[in-house]
Protein backbone atom coordinates (compact mmCIF):
# COMPACT_ATOMS: atom_id res chain seq x y z
CA UNK A 1 0.00 0.00 0.00
CA UNK A 2 1.15 3.63 -1.20
CA UNK A 3 1.90 6.12 2.00
CA UNK A 4 -1.10 8.04 0.11
CA UNK A 5 -3.18 5.11 -0.06
CA UNK A 6 -2.67 4.42 3.91
CA UNK A 7 -3.94 8.24 4.34
CA UNK A 8 -7.06 8.06 2.56
CA UNK A 9 -7.84 4.65 4.71
CA UNK A 10 -7.36 6.05 7.81
CA UNK A 11 -9.92 9.19 6.36
CA UNK A 12 -12.25 7.06 5.87
CA UNK A 13 -11.49 4.95 8.79
CA UNK A 14 -12.04 8.50 11.00
CA UNK A 15 -15.30 8.69 8.74
CA UNK A 16 -16.75 5.24 10.24
CA UNK A 17 -16.18 6.82 13.68
CA UNK A 18 -18.24 10.02 12.85
CA UNK A 19 -20.92 7.96 11.42
CA UNK A 20 -23.01 8.13 14.41
CA UNK A 21 -23.62 11.97 13.86
CA UNK A 22 -25.86 10.73 11.43
CA UNK A 23 -28.37 9.10 13.85
CA UNK A 24 -27.54 11.64 16.64
CA UNK A 25 -28.36 14.55 15.12
CA UNK A 26 -31.48 13.61 13.33
CA UNK A 27 -32.70 13.02 16.97
CA UNK A 28 -31.08 16.72 18.10
CA UNK A 29 -33.35 18.33 15.94
CA UNK A 30 -35.95 16.29 15.90
CA UNK A 31 -36.24 15.34 12.13
CA UNK A 32 -38.03 12.49 11.14
CA UNK A 33 -37.20 9.41 8.49
CA UNK A 34 -36.20 10.17 4.84
CA UNK A 35 -39.28 10.99 2.56
CA UNK A 36 -40.86 8.09 0.57
CA UNK A 37 -38.87 5.76 3.14
CA UNK A 38 -41.44 5.52 6.05
CA UNK A 39 -42.61 2.07 7.23
CA UNK A 40 -46.17 0.60 6.99
CA UNK A 41 -46.97 1.59 10.39
CA UNK A 42 -45.96 5.11 9.80
CA UNK A 43 -47.38 5.42 6.15
CA UNK A 44 -50.99 4.25 7.51
CA UNK A 45 -50.29 7.58 10.31
CA UNK A 46 -49.82 9.80 7.17
CA UNK A 47 -52.19 8.72 4.65
CA UNK A 48 -54.70 6.82 6.57
CA UNK A 49 -53.95 3.30 5.35
CA UNK A 50 -51.71 0.80 3.99
CA UNK A 51 -51.04 0.31 0.02
CA UNK A 52 -52.42 -3.29 -0.47
CA UNK A 53 -49.11 -3.80 -2.98
CA UNK A 54 -46.54 -2.15 -0.47
CA UNK A 55 -47.89 -3.79 2.55
CA UNK A 56 -46.78 -7.32 0.55
CA UNK A 57 -43.83 -6.31 -1.37
CA UNK A 58 -42.34 -4.83 2.25
CA UNK A 59 -42.51 -8.10 4.07
CA UNK A 60 -39.92 -10.05 1.24
CA UNK A 61 -37.00 -9.41 2.67
CA UNK A 62 -35.68 -9.04 6.64
CA UNK A 63 -32.49 -7.43 6.60
CA UNK A 64 -29.74 -8.68 9.42
CA UNK A 65 -29.22 -5.23 10.62
CA UNK A 66 -31.94 -2.87 9.55
CA UNK A 67 -31.27 0.85 9.67
CA UNK A 68 -27.58 -0.12 10.63
CA UNK A 69 -28.84 -1.11 14.27
CA UNK A 70 -28.44 -4.18 16.26
CA UNK A 71 -30.75 -3.20 19.05
CA UNK A 72 -33.77 -3.73 17.52
CA UNK A 73 -36.33 -1.29 17.83
CA UNK A 74 -36.42 0.98 20.94
CA UNK A 75 -32.45 0.57 21.27
CA UNK A 76 -31.06 3.03 23.36
CA UNK A 77 -28.84 5.96 21.93
CA UNK A 78 -25.64 4.15 23.30
CA UNK A 79 -26.69 0.70 21.69
CA UNK A 80 -27.33 2.97 18.05
CA UNK A 81 -24.18 4.79 18.29
CA UNK A 82 -22.45 1.40 18.93
CA UNK A 83 -24.08 -0.01 15.73
CA UNK A 84 -23.36 2.37 13.48
CA UNK A 85 -19.69 2.28 14.14
CA UNK A 86 -19.80 -1.37 13.42
CA UNK A 87 -21.89 -0.71 10.38
CA UNK A 88 -19.80 1.07 8.95
CA UNK A 89 -17.00 -1.53 9.54
CA UNK A 90 -18.56 -3.91 8.49
CA UNK A 91 -20.23 -2.08 5.16
CA UNK A 92 -16.37 -1.09 4.80
CA UNK A 93 -15.39 -4.43 4.50
CA UNK A 94 -18.15 -5.86 2.89
CA UNK A 95 -18.01 -3.07 -0.03
CA UNK A 96 -14.15 -3.80 -0.41
CA UNK A 97 -14.35 -7.40 -0.77
CA UNK A 98 -16.96 -7.55 -3.05
CA UNK A 99 -14.59 -4.99 -5.43
CA UNK A 100 -12.02 -7.36 -5.02
CA UNK A 101 -13.49 -10.38 -6.00
CA UNK A 102 -14.75 -8.34 -9.18
CA UNK A 103 -11.62 -6.62 -9.92
CA UNK A 104 -10.23 -10.42 -9.72
CA UNK A 105 -12.85 -11.72 -12.08
CA UNK A 106 -11.95 -9.15 -14.44
CA UNK A 107 -8.18 -9.31 -14.49
CA UNK A 108 -8.39 -13.34 -14.77
CA UNK A 109 -10.49 -13.32 -18.05
CA UNK A 110 -8.16 -10.70 -19.69
CA UNK A 111 -5.48 -14.38 -19.36
CA UNK B 1 -33.25 8.59 -1.39
CA UNK B 2 -33.16 4.76 -0.84
CA UNK B 3 -36.60 3.49 -2.33
CA UNK B 4 -38.17 0.54 0.45
CA UNK B 5 -39.97 -2.60 -0.86
CA UNK B 6 -43.21 -1.79 -1.59
CA UNK B 7 -42.96 1.40 -3.07
CA UNK B 8 -43.15 0.82 -6.62
CA UNK B 9 -44.67 -1.54 -8.44
CA UNK B 10 -43.29 -4.37 -10.69
CA UNK B 11 -44.48 -2.23 -14.00
CA UNK B 12 -41.47 0.07 -12.67
CA UNK B 13 -38.66 -1.64 -10.68
CA UNK B 14 -38.86 -4.58 -13.46
CA UNK B 15 -37.50 -1.98 -15.80
CA UNK B 16 -35.17 -0.24 -13.74
CA UNK B 17 -33.93 -2.96 -12.79
CA UNK B 18 -33.12 -4.05 -16.57
CA UNK B 19 -31.52 -0.32 -17.29
CA UNK B 20 -29.09 -1.10 -14.35
CA UNK B 21 -28.60 -4.36 -15.58
CA UNK B 22 -27.12 -2.81 -18.90
CA UNK B 23 -24.98 0.02 -17.43
CA UNK B 24 -23.46 -2.81 -15.46
CA UNK B 25 -22.51 -4.76 -17.96
CA UNK B 26 -21.58 -1.91 -19.91
CA UNK B 27 -19.30 -0.09 -16.99
CA UNK B 28 -17.19 -3.87 -16.00
CA UNK B 29 -16.55 -4.70 -19.77
CA UNK B 30 -15.40 -0.88 -19.69
CA UNK B 31 -13.97 -1.15 -16.43
CA UNK B 32 -11.76 -4.62 -18.12
CA UNK B 33 -10.66 -2.66 -20.55
CA UNK B 34 -9.27 0.15 -18.50
CA UNK B 35 -8.16 -1.24 -14.65
CA UNK B 36 -4.66 -1.61 -13.86
CA UNK B 37 -4.00 -3.73 -10.81
CA UNK B 38 -3.26 -0.44 -8.69
CA UNK B 39 -6.13 0.91 -9.10
CA UNK B 40 -8.26 -1.53 -7.33
CA UNK B 41 -7.72 -0.11 -3.93
CA UNK B 42 -9.07 3.64 -5.53
CA UNK B 43 -12.20 1.42 -6.38
CA UNK B 44 -12.07 -0.22 -2.93
CA UNK B 45 -12.24 2.87 -1.34
CA UNK B 46 -14.41 4.66 -3.58
CA UNK B 47 -16.99 2.21 -2.86
CA UNK B 48 -16.40 2.12 0.79
CA UNK B 49 -16.73 6.27 0.68
CA UNK B 50 -20.10 6.37 -1.08
CA UNK B 51 -21.37 3.55 1.73
CA UNK B 52 -20.12 5.48 4.68
CA UNK B 53 -21.09 9.58 3.20
CA UNK B 54 -24.29 7.66 3.24
CA UNK B 55 -25.32 6.85 7.01
CA UNK B 56 -24.38 10.85 7.61
CA UNK B 57 -28.13 11.99 7.86
CA UNK B 58 -28.47 15.31 7.89
CA UNK B 59 -31.55 16.45 9.58
CA UNK B 60 -34.01 18.95 8.31
CA UNK B 61 -35.13 20.39 11.87
CA UNK B 62 -38.21 19.12 12.27
CA UNK B 63 -39.06 17.69 9.08
CA UNK B 64 -37.03 14.98 7.26
CA UNK B 65 -34.09 13.75 6.68
CA UNK B 66 -31.64 13.25 3.81
CA UNK B 67 -27.82 12.06 2.70
CA UNK B 68 -25.04 12.74 0.30
CA UNK B 69 -24.14 9.96 -1.87
CA UNK B 70 -20.38 10.53 -3.00
CA UNK B 71 -21.31 9.54 -6.60
CA UNK B 72 -20.25 12.86 -8.35
CA UNK B 73 -17.04 12.97 -6.50
CA UNK B 74 -16.31 9.35 -7.39
CA UNK B 75 -17.35 9.72 -11.48
CA UNK B 76 -14.47 13.14 -11.02
CA UNK B 77 -12.01 11.13 -9.69
CA UNK B 78 -12.27 7.73 -11.16
CA UNK B 79 -14.79 8.45 -13.80
CA UNK B 80 -18.37 8.05 -14.31
CA UNK B 81 -18.33 3.93 -15.47
CA UNK B 82 -16.34 3.47 -12.48
CA UNK B 83 -18.38 5.28 -10.25
CA UNK B 84 -21.20 3.23 -11.85
CA UNK B 85 -19.69 -0.08 -10.16
CA UNK B 86 -18.72 1.95 -7.01
CA UNK B 87 -21.73 3.24 -5.92
CA UNK B 88 -23.79 0.14 -6.73
CA UNK B 89 -21.68 -2.17 -4.99
CA UNK B 90 -22.41 -0.03 -2.00
CA UNK B 91 -26.54 0.82 -2.62
CA UNK B 92 -26.63 -3.16 -2.98
CA UNK B 93 -25.05 -4.03 0.30
CA UNK B 94 -26.96 -1.70 2.40
CA UNK B 95 -30.06 -3.33 0.68
CA UNK B 96 -29.13 -6.76 1.54
CA UNK B 97 -27.68 -6.24 5.19
CA UNK B 98 -28.89 -3.18 6.56
CA UNK B 99 -32.21 -2.47 4.32
CA UNK B 100 -31.40 0.82 3.33
CA UNK B 101 -33.26 0.54 0.05
CA UNK B 102 -35.73 -2.87 -1.00
CA UNK B 103 -34.39 -5.85 -2.64
CA UNK B 104 -37.10 -5.35 -5.63
CA UNK B 105 -35.52 -1.60 -5.76
CA UNK B 106 -32.26 -2.13 -5.81
CA UNK B 107 -32.21 -1.79 -9.77
CA UNK B 108 -33.60 1.32 -9.05
CA UNK B 109 -32.13 2.57 -6.04
CA UNK B 110 -28.58 2.06 -7.99
CA UNK B 111 -30.58 3.55 -11.62
CA UNK B 112 -30.85 6.96 -9.77
CA UNK B 113 -27.63 6.88 -7.27
CA UNK B 114 -25.24 5.23 -9.11
CA UNK B 115 -26.44 5.59 -12.77
CA UNK B 116 -28.00 8.92 -13.14
CA UNK B 117 -26.30 11.04 -11.00
CA UNK B 118 -22.68 10.15 -11.64
CA UNK B 119 -23.10 10.78 -15.12
CA UNK B 120 -25.16 13.66 -14.47
CA UNK B 121 -22.32 15.36 -12.05
CA UNK B 122 -19.60 13.89 -14.58
CA UNK B 123 -21.16 16.00 -17.30
CA UNK B 124 -22.02 19.34 -15.26
CA UNK B 125 -18.28 18.96 -13.84
CA UNK B 126 -17.07 19.36 -17.64
CA UNK B 127 -19.22 21.61 -19.11
CA UNK B 128 -18.51 24.62 -16.02
CA UNK B 129 -14.98 23.38 -16.28
CA UNK B 130 -14.47 23.89 -19.59
CA UNK B 131 -10.75 24.38 -20.41
CA UNK B 132 -10.28 25.84 -17.30
CA UNK B 133 -7.07 23.76 -15.52
CA UNK B 134 -7.17 25.79 -11.32
CA UNK B 135 -9.01 28.43 -10.11
CA UNK B 136 -12.20 29.23 -8.37
CA UNK B 137 -13.62 27.91 -12.06
CA UNK B 138 -12.52 24.35 -10.70
CA UNK B 139 -13.79 24.52 -7.29
CA UNK B 140 -17.64 25.90 -8.54
CA UNK B 141 -17.69 23.09 -11.30
CA UNK B 142 -16.91 20.57 -8.40
CA UNK B 143 -19.76 22.45 -6.15
CA UNK B 144 -22.34 22.08 -9.03
CA UNK B 145 -21.04 18.66 -10.27
CA UNK B 146 -22.15 17.19 -6.74
CA UNK B 147 -25.26 19.94 -6.03
CA UNK B 148 -26.85 19.39 -9.78
CA UNK B 149 -26.15 15.43 -9.58
CA UNK B 150 -27.74 14.79 -6.33
CA UNK B 151 -30.53 16.98 -7.01
CA UNK B 152 -31.63 15.33 -10.28
CA UNK B 153 -31.14 12.32 -8.67
CA UNK B 154 -33.76 12.92 -6.57
CA UNK B 155 -35.73 14.58 -9.11
CA UNK B 156 -35.61 10.98 -10.66
CA UNK B 157 -36.21 9.43 -7.62
CA UNK B 158 -39.75 11.70 -6.52
CA UNK B 159 -40.72 11.11 -10.72
CA UNK B 160 -40.80 7.48 -9.91
CA UNK B 161 -42.67 7.61 -6.58
CA UNK B 162 -45.24 9.92 -8.14
CA UNK B 163 -46.49 7.77 -11.05
CA UNK B 164 -47.13 4.50 -9.03
CA UNK B 165 -50.62 6.02 -8.20
CA UNK B 166 -51.22 6.54 -11.89
CA UNK B 167 -50.13 2.58 -12.53
CA UNK B 168 -52.04 0.92 -9.99
CA UNK B 169 -54.42 0.79 -7.60
CA UNK B 170 -57.00 -1.50 -5.92
CA UNK B 171 -60.76 -2.13 -6.55
CA UNK B 172 -61.30 0.63 -4.06
CA UNK B 173 -59.50 3.05 -6.44
CA UNK B 174 -56.34 2.88 -3.44
CA UNK B 175 -53.06 3.28 -4.61
CA UNK B 176 -51.45 0.13 -4.36
CA UNK B 177 -47.80 1.31 -4.01
CA UNK B 178 -46.71 4.36 -3.29
CA UNK B 179 -49.22 6.50 -2.26
CA UNK B 180 -48.65 10.17 -3.42
CA UNK B 181 -49.24 11.87 -6.44
CA UNK B 182 -46.24 13.48 -8.76
CA UNK B 183 -47.42 17.04 -7.71
CA UNK B 184 -47.04 15.79 -4.38
CA UNK B 185 -43.86 13.50 -4.57
CA UNK B 186 -41.86 15.42 -7.13
CA UNK B 187 -41.84 18.67 -4.95
CA UNK B 188 -41.03 16.94 -1.59
CA UNK B 189 -37.83 14.78 -3.17
CA UNK B 190 -36.89 17.98 -5.38
CA UNK B 191 -37.21 20.36 -2.85
CA UNK B 192 -35.89 19.00 0.38
CA UNK B 193 -32.52 18.14 -2.10
CA UNK B 194 -32.11 21.19 -3.42
CA UNK B 195 -32.39 23.94 -0.53
CA UNK B 196 -30.60 21.25 1.72
CA UNK B 197 -29.09 17.73 0.96
CA UNK B 198 -27.50 18.73 -2.44
CA UNK B 199 -25.76 21.78 -0.56
CA UNK B 200 -24.20 19.33 1.11
CA UNK B 201 -23.66 17.02 -1.56
CA UNK B 202 -21.58 20.11 -3.26
CA UNK B 203 -19.56 21.21 -0.21
CA UNK B 204 -18.59 17.51 -0.09
CA UNK B 205 -17.63 17.43 -3.31
CA UNK B 206 -15.49 20.82 -3.62
CA UNK B 207 -13.58 19.64 -0.48
CA UNK B 208 -12.10 16.58 -1.55
CA UNK B 209 -11.90 17.61 -5.22
CA UNK B 210 -9.29 20.24 -3.79
CA UNK B 211 -7.53 17.74 -1.67
CA UNK B 212 -7.09 15.32 -4.57
CA UNK B 213 -6.30 18.10 -6.73
CA UNK B 214 -3.64 19.27 -4.58
CA UNK B 215 -2.35 16.09 -3.69
CA UNK B 216 -3.08 13.39 -6.24
CA UNK B 217 -3.70 15.30 -9.27
CA UNK B 218 -2.54 12.43 -10.96
CA UNK B 219 -5.29 10.15 -10.50
CA UNK B 220 -8.27 12.71 -10.85
CA UNK B 221 -10.35 11.15 -13.63
CA UNK B 222 -11.61 14.56 -15.47
CA UNK B 223 -8.56 16.06 -15.21
CA UNK B 224 -6.69 13.78 -17.64
CA UNK B 225 -9.09 12.52 -20.24
CA UNK B 226 -10.38 14.39 -22.86
CA UNK B 227 -13.64 13.06 -23.97
CA UNK B 228 -16.00 11.24 -21.83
Amino acid sequence: MTKSQKKLWIGLFILTLLTPLGVILPEKFKAGGAWGEWGAEELEKLVGYVPEGLKRLSELWKAPAPDYNFGGEGASMTVQVISYIASGLIGILAVALVIYVIARLILKNEK
Amino acid sequence: MHIPDGYLSPQTYVPLYGASLAFWAIALKKLKKELSVKHIPYLAMAAAFSFLIMMFNVPIPGGTTGHAVGAGIIAILLGPWTAVIAVSVSLIIQAIVFGDGGITAIGANCFNMAVVMPFVSYWVFKLIRGNAVGGARLSIAAFLSGYVGLSIAAIATGFEFGIQPLIASGADGRPLYAPYPLSVALPAMALEHMLSFSIVEGVVTVLLFKYFAKHESGLVYALKVKEA
